[in-house]
């Protein structure tokens, strides 16, 4: 009895947390379904890639780049190179689910959009630390919230207007804004931001498409690989 | 209601190519436990978060800029939810504003 209430208290705590940001997401999954039949996609075509894909970075890329026919492996090779951050993202995440079982760890990883990430990587760092129950607490509302608001976007088309006037595209830049501060550990942290904010921002104006973000986190690692040893108990 | 088969292998293609980048991050992690792939793990997060919001915070314009800069200040004080939200009134009122 008391282990069902912590999964259910988990489970709550877990929509809480996620909640401001499924307030958010709901104009951008119904820009995305808009956009989307405006591109020439079904509503059904539309909602199967919200679901299959759940990543709307790459999915707003494939909007600008389809064509008719649409070319699979062009758009799934941006695809790769848009997520490829997730590939750290889980890297740095799967260290801290201890609390999981190795199929609970497989189940949770397609799962792991920007957000839910980052929100994840907050709730490890606090003395409850990351949890399954708390994991699909707050994986199931943002999920549902994608695909529905991308399927209401797909069927009423571009009426809602532009997010951007009431500021609300910029919710997730702010999100990670407020994260980047909450990892800061002194100088070190400060090298590696300085490094990925220079080579992104000098690649994003020499090069289109996302090769800013790959360069960007590359160049931050690269720093954080050169930095000084020691102070290793202090990061940990 | 109809799906195209060019249509369906463009989405199984971003699919496949999604779930790669997040199941590799479990094979990633065990390559990494010490030392300076340990140093490096630590600082992805920032430098992820970073690369992906430069671009927001200096290359797209004045109210951007300045609420990201809001945001940060924010941030040192306050907790995600008021922070974001002075971020987003912060930058609707400048856009508003016309910067």
């Amino acid at each position: 009895m008391q282990y069902r209430n912590t999964i259910r208290r988990d489970h709550f705590a877990g929509a809480r947390a996620i909640l401001p940001l499924v307030v958010a997401v709901i104009p951008v999954g119904a820009v995305f379904g808009a956009v989307a039949v405006g591109t020439g996609l079904s509503i059904a075509e539309a909602v199967l890639m919200s679901a299959l894909v759940f990543a709307g970075g790459s999915q707003f890329v494939a909007m600008d780049i389809w064509t008719h026919p649409a070319s699979w492996s062009g758009i799934g090779f941006a695809a790769l190179l848009v997520n490829l951050r997730h590939l750290l993202m889980g890297a740095s995440i799967a260290g801290k689910m201890q609390q999981f079982g190795p199929l609970q760890r497989l189940a949770a990883m397609p799962f792991l959009a920007d957000e839910l990430w980052a929100m994840s990587e907050i709730r490890a760092r606090s003395e409850m630390g990351l949890s399954p129950a708390w994991y699909v607490g707050m994986v199931l509302p943002f999920y549902a919230a994608w695909v529905a608001s991308t399927l209401a976007g797909a069927m009423i088309g571009n009426v809602l207007g532009d997010p951007a006037v009431i500021g609300l595209d910029f919710a997730f830049p702010a999100v990670f804004i407020v994260l980047v501060t909450g990892f800061w550990r002194g100088r070190r942290t400060g090298a590696v931001v300085a490094a990925s904010a220079l080579s992104a921002l000098l690649v994003h104006q020499l090069a289109d498409g996302v090769w800013y973000i790959v360069v960007g986190a590359g160049a931050g690692l690269a720093c954080a690989a050169v930095g000084p040893d020691g102070e290793e108990g202090e990061t940990a | 209601m109809t799906i195209a088969s060019s249509t369906l292998a463009v989405i199984l293609a971003m699919s496949a190519a999604t779930l790669m980048t997040r199941f590799g991050g479990l094979l990633l992690a065990r390559f990494v436990t010490r030392g300076r792939t340990k140093r490096m793990l630590e600082a992805i997060p920032p430098a992820v978060l970073t690369a992906v919001v430069t671009p927001t915070a200096l290359a797209t314009g004045m109210a951007e800029t300045v609420a990201c800069a809001a945001t940060v200040v924010a941030a040192r004080r306050l907790s995600l939810l008021p922070s974001v939200l002075i971020g987003i009134v912060c930058v609707a009122t400048l856009r508003a504003a016309g910067l």
